[in-house]
C-alpha cells in the first residue's frame, strides 16, 4: 500500500492518493475533503468549459459552417480512429495480396525476378502523432547532447560563461519560424546522401526543434553547475579527483535536479516549436495535418483541427509528466521537486 | 619527528569592502608526530581559517606550513579533513563516499583490497550495518561516522577536524569521541581538532592551544593535558586536577583571550 502511494506520488497522480488512503480507512473525512478539492473542482471546471463551448457552438457561424460542439469533436475523434484502423486493414490486405501474387509468380515464371512493393497509403492521424513524437525526440536528443555539455562548461568556467552569454541572449528569443528557412536551406545544401536514412523534412524539423529547445537546458545546467555547494567541490580538491571523475561523481549528480528542470522545459518548448515548424515547412506530423485540414475546408475541418489541438495538448501534458517522473527518479532529494 | 607539522608566522588577510582585514596574524605552532591538539577560541577568531590553510583549501597570505618536511601546496588526501557538516556526497552511499577517496589513494591496490579498506574503517566507526545506505538517508551522527571513516581510510599523514561533533546531541557526541580516540590510537595519527567544547578538548587532547580573539588572532597560550591514557571519563570527572584545568581554559576564554600575548593588559596610550 505504501509502495502504491509512493508510485502515485512519483508519477504525479497526487489526486489518486486520497482514494488509497480512503481504502486504508485513514481519516475518511479528510480524504473526502481532499477528493472534493483535488478532483471535484477540476471536474466542475471542465463541465463549465464544455457547457460554454456548446453554447458558443450553437450560436456562432463561420465560413465552414457551424462551429462543432464537444459531441461533434468527440465523434470526429472516433472517425479519425476508424480511418486509421481501416487504413491498417487495407495495408494488411495489400500485403496478403502481394504474398499471394508472389507465390503465383514464383510458380509460373521462376526465372523472372520478383519486385517487392511497399504499401503507399497516406498517413493517418495516428501515424502523424507518431511522426511528430519521433521528430520531437530526435530534436530534443540533439538539443540535450549539445546543451548539457556546454552548460557544464559554462557553469564550471566563468570565462566560458561570459563568452556564451551573448549568444544565449541573442538566439534564445528567436522564433522557430525564423530558424526554419535557414535550417531547410542548409539541410538541402548539405544533406544529400544517395541512400538517406532520414527524410530531409524530418531533419530540418528536428534541427529546428533542437535550436529552439536548447536554451532552457543550457541555462539551467550552467546554473546548476555554478551553484554546486563549495563543500562538495572541496571534497574533490582534498581527494585530488581528476577532471573526469570530478564531473561525473560530483558536478553532474549535484546539478542533476536543475539539469532535469531544464530538460523538462526544453521538451515542452520543443513540442510547441515542432507543431509550428511542421505547419510551415509541410513536414509530416501533426502540424501538417492541421494545415492540410485547414486547406481542405470541408465541413469536418474545424472538428478535425480541434481533435488535433486536444491531441497536441494531451501529448504535451503526457511528455511533461513523464519528464517530471524522470526528474524525481534521478534526484537524490526526491521530495524537493514539485 | 619533533616538528611533524610546523606552522610558522602564518598570516591570513581577507579583502573586504572596508579594506584588507588581517584575521590571523603571526600564528606559530608545531606539532609532534602522533600528537592530538585541540584548538579553542571564541567564535569568529579564525580557527577554521587556520585549519583550512593547513588543509590547503584556503590560500596562505604570508608564512608557511611544513608537514613531514614538505611545504604544503594545495589540498590533498595526505590531510584527512572532517568538518562540522561531514560533506558526504548525498547521492552516494556511505560506502561509495569512502570508496571515492580510497580509489584515489590506493590506486595500485586491487579492487578487493580497496573494498576491504573501506569496509574495515566503516565497521570500526560502527557503520557495519548501514554502509550501503545513501548518505542522504543517514542520521547526522551516522554521517559524521562515515566522514571520520573516510578521513582515516585515506591513511593521511594527519587529521584536521573542525568542530566535528558540534551538531550532535550529547550522547552521540560522547560515543563518537570514543570512536575517534580509538581510531587515533590504533593508527597513531597526528590530529588537530577545532572545538568549542572545553571538556571535549581536555578529554581528547595532549595539548590545548588557545587562540586570542580576532582580528589579528594568534596563539595566546598552550595548556599541556597530562592525564594518562587511555582516559576514562568517569575518572577524569573525579580528578580535582581536571577542574583546575577546566578553570584555566575558561579563564583564558573569558579574560585573557582579548589581548595578544606580550601586549600589556591595558593598551598603552602614552608611549
Ligand atoms: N572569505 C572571507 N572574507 C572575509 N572575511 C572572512 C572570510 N572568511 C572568514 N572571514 C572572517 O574571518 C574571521 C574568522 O573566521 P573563522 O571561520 O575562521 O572563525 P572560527 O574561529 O572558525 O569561528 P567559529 O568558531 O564560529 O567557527 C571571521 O571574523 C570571519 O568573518
Ligand atoms: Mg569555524
Amino acid at each position: 500500500m505504501t509502495a502504491l502511494l509512493k508510485t502515485c506520488d512519483a508519477l504525479g497522480f497526487t489526486w489518486f492518493i486520497p482514494f488509497i488512503r480512503l481504502a486504508r480507512r485513514e481519516n475518511p473525512n479528510e480524504q473526502f475533503r481532499q477528493i472534493l478539492v483535488n478532483l471535484g473542482v477540476p471536474l466542475l471546471a471542465v463541465l463549465l468549459f464544455l457547457g460554454a463551448w456548446s453554447w458558443v457552438a450553437r450560436n456562432v457561424e463561420v465560413s465552414f459552417g457551424a462551429i462543432p460542439g464537444p459531441v461533434a469533436v468527440w465523434q470526429e475523434a472516433g472517425n479519425l480512429w476508424k480511418d486509421h484502423v481501416a487504413e491498417r486493414d487495407k495495408e494488411k490486405a495489400f500485403y496478403v495480396r502481394q504474398a499471394e501474387r508472389k507465390a503465383a509468380h514464383v510458380t509460373k515464371t521462376p526465372d523472372k525476378p520478383w519486385v517487392e512493393r511497399t504499401y503507399a497509403g497516406k498517413p493517418t492521424f495516428i501515424d502523424q502523432i507518431f511522426t511528430s513524437l519521433k521528430t520531437v525526440f530526435a530534436g530534443f536528443l540533439v538539443a540535450s547532447l549539445i546543451a548539457v555539455p556546454v552548460g557544464i562548461l559554462c557553469g564550471l568556467s566563468n570565462v566560458i560563461n561570459i563568452a556564451c552569454t551573448p549568444f544565449i541572449q541573442i538566439f534564445k528569443p528567436v522564433s522557430p519560424l525564423a530558424w526554419l528557412p535557414i535550417v531547410m536551406i542548409l539541410v538541402s545544401a548539405l544533406y544529400n546522401p544517395t541512400d538517406p536514412w532520414f527524410e530531409k523534412s524530418f531533419i530540418s524539423s528536428a534541427l529546428t526543434v533542437a535550436l529552439c529547445s536548447l536554451w532552457p537546458t543550457l541555462i539551467n545546467t550552467s546554473l546548476g553547475v555554478a551553484q554546486i555547494d563549495n563543500d562538495y567541490l572541496n571534497v574533490a580538491r582534498v581527494l585530488r579527483l581528476g577532471w573526469w571523475k570530478k564531473i561525473t561523481k560530483i558536478v553532474l549528480p549535484s546539478a542533476l535536479p536543475l539539469i532535469f528542470t531544464g530538460l523538462r522545459l526544453s521538451l515542452g518548448v520543443g513540442w510547441m516549436v515542432l507543431i509550428a515548424a511542421e505547419m510551415l515547412a509541410q513536414n509530416p506530423g501533426l502540424g501538417k495535418f492541421v494545415w492540410d485540414m485547414f486547406q481542405n475546408g470541408s465541413s469536418q475541418t474545424l472538428a478535425q483541427i480541434m481533435v488535433a489541438v486536444f491531441t497536441i495538448g494531451f501529448v504535451g501534458f503526457a511528455l511533461d509528466r513523464a519528464m517530471m517522473s524522470l526528474q524525481r527518479a534521478v534526484s537524490f532529494d526526491a521530495n524537493s521537486i514539485r | 619527528m619533533h616538528r611533524f607539522l610546523d606552522i610558522s608566522r602564518l598570516h591570513k588577510t581577507f579583502p573586504t569592502p572596508k579594506g584588507p582585514l588581517t584575521v590571523v596574524k603571526d600564528f606559530n605552532l608545531t606539532l609532534r608526530k602522533g600528537e592530538f591538539i585541540a584548538l579553542i577560541g571564541h567564535s569568529g577568531c579564525g580557527k577554521s581559517t587556520v585549519l583550512s590553510m593547513i588543509a590547503g583549501l584556503a590560500d596562505i597570505t604570508r608564512g608557511g606550513i611544513i608537514l613531514a618536511g614538505k611545504e604544503i601546496v594545495g589540498a590533498g588526501p595526505d590531510r584527512g579533513v572532517v568538518f562540522q557538516s561531514p560533506c558526504l556526497l548525498p547521492w552516494l552511499t556511505a560506502f561509495d563516499n569512502v570508496m571515492l577517496g580510497v580509489d584515489q589513494v590506493y590506486y595500485t591496490a586491487s579492487r578487493l583490497e580497496r573494498r576491504q579498506i573501506a569496509e574495515y574503517y566503516l565497521t570500526l566507526v560502527g557503520l557495519g550495518e548501514a554502509m550501503h545506505k545513501r548518505a542522504s538517508e543517514l542520521s547526522q551522527g551516522m554521517r559524521q561516522r562515515a566522514g571520520i571513516a573516510r578521513a582515516f581510510a585515506l591513511s593521511p599523514k594527519m587529521l584536521l577536524l573542525d568542530e566535528p561533533f558540534g551538531m550532535l546531541d550529547n550522547l552521540t557526541k560522547m560515543e563518537l569521541q570514543d570512536v575517534l580516540l580509538d581510531l587515533w590510537q590504533r593508527d597513531q595519527k597526528t590530529a588537530l581538532m577545532v572545538t568549542h567544547d572545553v571538556d571535549e578538548a581536555l578529554y581528547l587532547a595532549d595539548r590545548v592551544v588557545m587562540m586570542t580573539d580576532g582580528p589579528e588572532a594568534t596563539v595566546g597560550d598552550i595548556f599541556e593535558v597530562k592525564f594518562p591514557r587511555p582516559r576514562n571519563r568517569k575518572a577524569l570527572l573525579e580528578d580535582p586536577a581536571y577542574y583546575q584545568a577546566r578553570e584555566y581554559l575558561i579563564h583564558f576564554l573569558n579574560e585573557r583571550s582579548h589581548h595578544r600575548p606580550g601586549q600589556p593588559t591595558q593598551p598603552a596610550h602614552a608611549a
